[in-house]
């Protein structure tokens, strides 16, 4: 296929979207699904039956999830209306709306900073299209990096693209993309493989799960982009098998791209060949990390090993092999579209681009949102995200996942990027935010995140394996009100061995929401230590919080 | 810890064996050297009935599992200007401390019921009431020296106390380990 | 289990350990050519004649001026760099690493039939592990007994996999392998089973000279009884690749 035949079957689909005069979006996401989209969506098909002018989408993820299940109108010569919380009973009434006024109890402000603050590059289809058509896609300028690189593009131009947008790896550790890349294709000899990291496994993210969901040939689309321009003809895709609909919609999408002929061999007419299988991940956390996933892909146990060698070096059975995660893919076909530049002029100085936010915990606005690199915490939280709830005070917004830290108040005005979260004591990672508000006390958040990486270590190395089992004690003992302040001491210097000599990023960041509450927040911890303080001397925790069982005060004393 | 030549010394044993206060008669002839240097003021090996006020070294033997360990240890330490952890029980629970496995209630039904046959009963009269976990010393109280082993070489203990009387604090981890 | 990518062109580097000159071949690891010049690094999962595991992060090594660690076992060394192995960061380290594994399962040196030949008893006199500051977790773990001639302690397990790797590389038999996550992970013989029901062992008892700690031992061997003969294996895994060579 060349771009011209491309161009023309765009417009061929995008011309027979026209016939309908009211475009009826439901947004059929994992989060409005679970709130009863499904319903709504059938109720509103069935309604619709008869008209030829009416068409009923179910779409990806709109992204206020705490208003779904959220349904949005396109009426031609007409600005969108979207609505909140729908319920099956209300599908008569919109129905009815269309074409007149809009059901105004339902109104949804898409005036709101929520939709007007974001800067949607890979959401751009997701809430827009329906990820299960292929042609959608197709409609909204899809595939057409994919085939302007493979017809008229060399790999090294491809790769210059991608190493002049500045992208780096949206999974946590902000490496390069470029960089990555060019190492890969560096790589003499034989196969390589391209390896998408979807095992999202961060409490309350679910940045990965709605690109899959939302716009899966996006993702596809950047992997044979990266296959091209690396020079590998396999990839796999590891999505967690806790994202069913995901692997539904990824398995349909493969299957459609395939028949299009954008994936498996000569693709449009070329002798670039690339296929993907999907991999489903069993449940562990830490195969999220790239060593674990790749020993997990070859069918072995799910556990990282030492680097060097990097996967682009040694990786899927020796192979070089590049992985980066969904979000970074799905990052690669508007680079390629758009150019690197034009990316690059997003964001910040080191930064670039946008980076798709989870925001959950205690905030008006719960949901997905994407928004350039550099606008402040503060923004997100109070302006995107509506701040907390009524009658809360905000105390501090966790980033980065389980391994992340949590920042406080004075924070908020920090830009949000790699570097300076990285500064403040948290990390980007790979998206999750989680916002408490002072009814969360600090180190049960922190023995709560301990407790999630105690149970998600692998076993492998000593100081994740047993350090964190201590820890975990540590915090709990402390939270409980019997800690001492040696056993502080010893947390923290737990924090700092583990940290330092974990084997990988699983360990060596475990300790970091301890170390964040601890440096913002110690008065709480201290406050625990007094709550029960015995004099130093006294009988260790353990002892003075039991009481004695009956039977042996009555058989022993 | 004091500069004078003549220290004073007070040593117990808490739960364990008396295997380490054997070691330190271990040291012999070395005892007679000793004694010029040294007051043995409180000990099972002396008359002694109460601890003195003050005492320049206390050593503790055994690990700490009854009401009456725990109330030893804590005098220790409140008398003792520097205390000392003597041999693996006292340093890590050792064989003490493989009680720890079980209930405390099942460890005494097996000593008491199951492996007695005649009028099995478990003690409860003028004995000190178990403590459910057996701890190290230093799992109660701030302990300054560790001297590892099971029982620590008599030369080891000799060594720590010729240091000490010197005037110096003793580094015994090159000369013994756990087990020893 | 992978051995590290092997560079297609190997040359002779120099470089300073502990502020030493040494020259290495430049597909060997700072653990080897620490070991040739007769430098102490400890280290529990490493084995000359296995695969590099690195999971005991006792051989961390810092490089001068950067604050990050390596493991000595699994990183190559490379034209000029100064490794320093024994720092008052490492020292402190490793003895926590030390302590965390006693604390981890129950090490009764006292009882134990490798008294006096037990690299984890070794380790804790060398890291300075006086006494253990973590609490014990007293976990209750079993014993297998099944087999006829040895005996798989769990209590005494560390978790090194040096067993697995040698019955899978070694001996071909693959009968060893590890389950559960974390603090719950451990070694099993075939899916689970008793080992004395194994039918993939065959026996030849190289695990149990490769266990550092009384986890394997021979039946009939009462305390302080336990020698161990580890030269064999440098010398059956040199014979095997000279073999395919």
């Amino acid at each position: 296929m060349q771009l011209e035949e491309l161009s023309e079957l765009a417009a061929e689909i995008q011309e027979s979207q026209q016939h309908c005069d009211h475009c009826v979006r439901v947004c059929m996401a994992a989060g409005c699904q679970s709130s009863g989209a499904k319903v709504v969506f059938d109720a509103l098909s069935e309604k619709t039956a008869e008209s030829e002018h009416v068409c009923v989408k179910g779409v990806g993820c709109m992204g206020l999830c705490a208003a779904g299940p959220l349904v949005e109108v396109t009426s031609r010569g007409q600005a969108p209306v979207m609505y909140q919380q729908v319920t099956e009973a209300d599908a008569q009434e919109v129905v009815d709306s269309l074409g007149g006024a809009p059901v105004e109890r339902l109104r949804c402000p898409s005036d709101m900073p929520f939709f007007t603050s974001q800067h949607k590059i890979v959401l751009e289809n997701s809430g827009v299209i329906d990820p299960e058509q292929i042609k959608e896609y197709i409609a909204a300028d899809g595939y057409r990096a994919l085939v302007h690189a493979v017809t008229e593009m060399t790999p090294a131009e491809v790769l210059r693209e991608v190493d002049v947008s500045g992208l780096r790896g949206r999974g946590g550790g902000g490496y390069p993309a470029g960089l990555k890349w060019s190492t890969v294709s560096k790589m003499p000899g034989g196969d390589k493989f391209v390896v998408c990291n979807g095992d999202e496994g961060d409490p309350g993210a679910f940045m990965d799960r709605a690109v899959l969901e939302s716009d899966p040939h996006r993702v596809i689309e950047g992997m044979v982009l990266a296959g091209y321009a690396v020079g590998a003809a396999h990839g796999f895709i590891y999505v967690r098998a806790e994202y069913p609909l995901a692997v539904e919609r990824l398995t349909k999408a493969i299957r459609d791209a395939t028949k299009q002929g954008f994936l498996g061999q000569n693709i449009c007419e070329t002798r670039f060949s690339f296929d993907i299988e999907i991999r489903l991940g069993a449940g562990a956390f830490v195969c999220g990390e790239e060593t674990a996933l790749m020993a997990s892909i070859e069918g072995r146990r799910g556990q990282p090993r030492p680097r060097p060698p990097y996967p682009a070096q040694s990786g899927l059975w020796g192979y070089s092999t590049l992985i980066n995660n969904v979000e970074t893919f799905a990052n690669i076909p508007p680079i390629i579209r758009r150019g690197g530049a034009w990316f690059a002029s997003i964001g910040t100085e080191k930064s670039k681009g946008t980076k798709v936010f989870a925001l959950a915990g205690r905030i008006r606005n719960t949901g997905l949102i994407e928004v350039p690199m550099g606008i402040t915490l503060r923004d997100i939280v109070f302006t995107i995200g509506g701040g907390v709830p009524e009658g809360s005070q905000f105390k501090a917004v966790q980033t980065g996942g389980p391994s992340g830290g949590c920042l406080p108040e004075e924070f908020l005005d920090l830009p949000v990027d790699y570097d300076t979260l990285r500064q403040a004591g948290s990390i980007m990672g790979s998206g999750g935010m989680i916002v408490m508000d002072q009814t969360s006390s600090m180190v049960d958040v922190a023995r709560y995140f301990m407790e999630f990486c105690m149970d998600e270590s692998c076993g492998k190395c000593v100081p994740c394996r047993a350090g964190t089992h201590q820890m975990h004690a540590l915090l709990d003992k402390i939270a409980q009100g019997h800690g001492s302040v040696k056993d502080l001491a010893l947390l923290e210097e737990l924090c700092e061995v583990v940290r330092a000599m974990s084997l990988c990023g699983l360990g060596q960041t475990a300790p970091n929401p301890v170390l964040s509450t601890l440096q913002h927040f110690r008065m709480e911890y201290v406050a625990k230590l007094q709550e029960h303080a015995l004099p130093d001397g006294g009988p260790p925790a353990s002892e003075r919080s039991a009481t004695p069982p009956a039977e042996s005060q009555e058989t022993t004393s | 810890m004091t500069d004078t030549q003549h220290i004073t010394v007070a040593t117990a044993w808490l739960d364990g064996c008396s295997g380490c206060h054997m070691s330190f008669l271990d040291i012999d002839e070395r005892l007679f050297t000793l004694a010029q240097k040294v007051d043995i003021i409180y000990s099972p090996l002396v008359d002694a009935k109460e601890l003195p006020e003050s005492v320049d070294v206390g050593i503790l033997e055994g690990s700490v599992s009854s009401e009456e360990d725990l109330k030893k240890a804590q005098e220790f330490r409140r008398h003792c200007k520097f205390l000392i952890s003597l041999g693996d029980c006292a340093v890590c629970g050792n064989i003490p401390g493989m009680r720890n496995l079980f209930p405390l209630d099942a460890v005494l039904h097996r000593a008491y019921h199951e492996n007695v046959q005649k009028n099995p009963q478990i003690p409860n009269v003028g004995v000190p009431r178990l403590l459910p976990t057996v701890q190290p010393v230093h799992g109660v109280v701030e302990v300054d020296l560790f001297v590892q082993g099971c029982p620590p070489p008599a030369d080891v203990i000799w060594h720590v106390l010729s240091e000490l009387i010197q005037g110096r604090t003793p580094d015994p981890m090159t000369l013994t380990r756990f087990g020893k | 289990m992978m051995k590290p990518a092997t560079p297609s062109q190997v040359r002779v580097v120099t470089f300073k350990i502990n502020d030493r000159d040494v020259s290495a071949r430049s597909d060997e690891t700072i653990l080897q050519v620490a070991r040739e010049n007769g430098i102490r690094i400890p280290s529990l999962c490493y084995v000359e004649g296995l695969s590099v595991w690195g999971a005991c992060r006792l051989c961390l090594i810092e490089l001068n001026g950067d604050s990050r660690l390596l493991a000595a076992c699994s990183t190559r060394v490379e034209e000029g760099m100064e490794v320093l192995t024994d720092t008052d960061r490492l020292r402190r380290y490793r003895r926590m690493i030390v302590e965390l594994l006693f604390a981890e399962r129950n090490h009764v040196c006292a009882v134990c039939v490798s008294n006096g030949r037990c690299e984890l008893q070794n380790l804790a006199q060398e890291c300075g592990v006086d006494h253990v500051r973590v609490p014990y977790r007293t976990a209750v773990y079993h014993v297998d007994a099944s087999h006829d001639w040895f005996r798989l302690d769990h209590n005494r397990c560390v978790l090194c996999t040096r067993c697995v790797r040698a019955c899978d590389e070694i001996e071909g038999a693959h009968t060893w392998d590890t389950m559960g996550r974390g603090i719950n992970c451990q070694v099993i013989t075939d899916l689970a089973k008793p080992w004395g029901e194994s039918k993939s062992c065959t026996g030849c008892g190289k695990c149990v000279q490769m266990c550092p700690t009384g986890a394997l031992v021979r039946h009939g061997t009462s305390v302080g009884e336990m020698e161990k003969d580890r030269g064999f294996l440098p010398y059956l895994s040199r014979m095997r690749e000279a073999e395919w060579e």
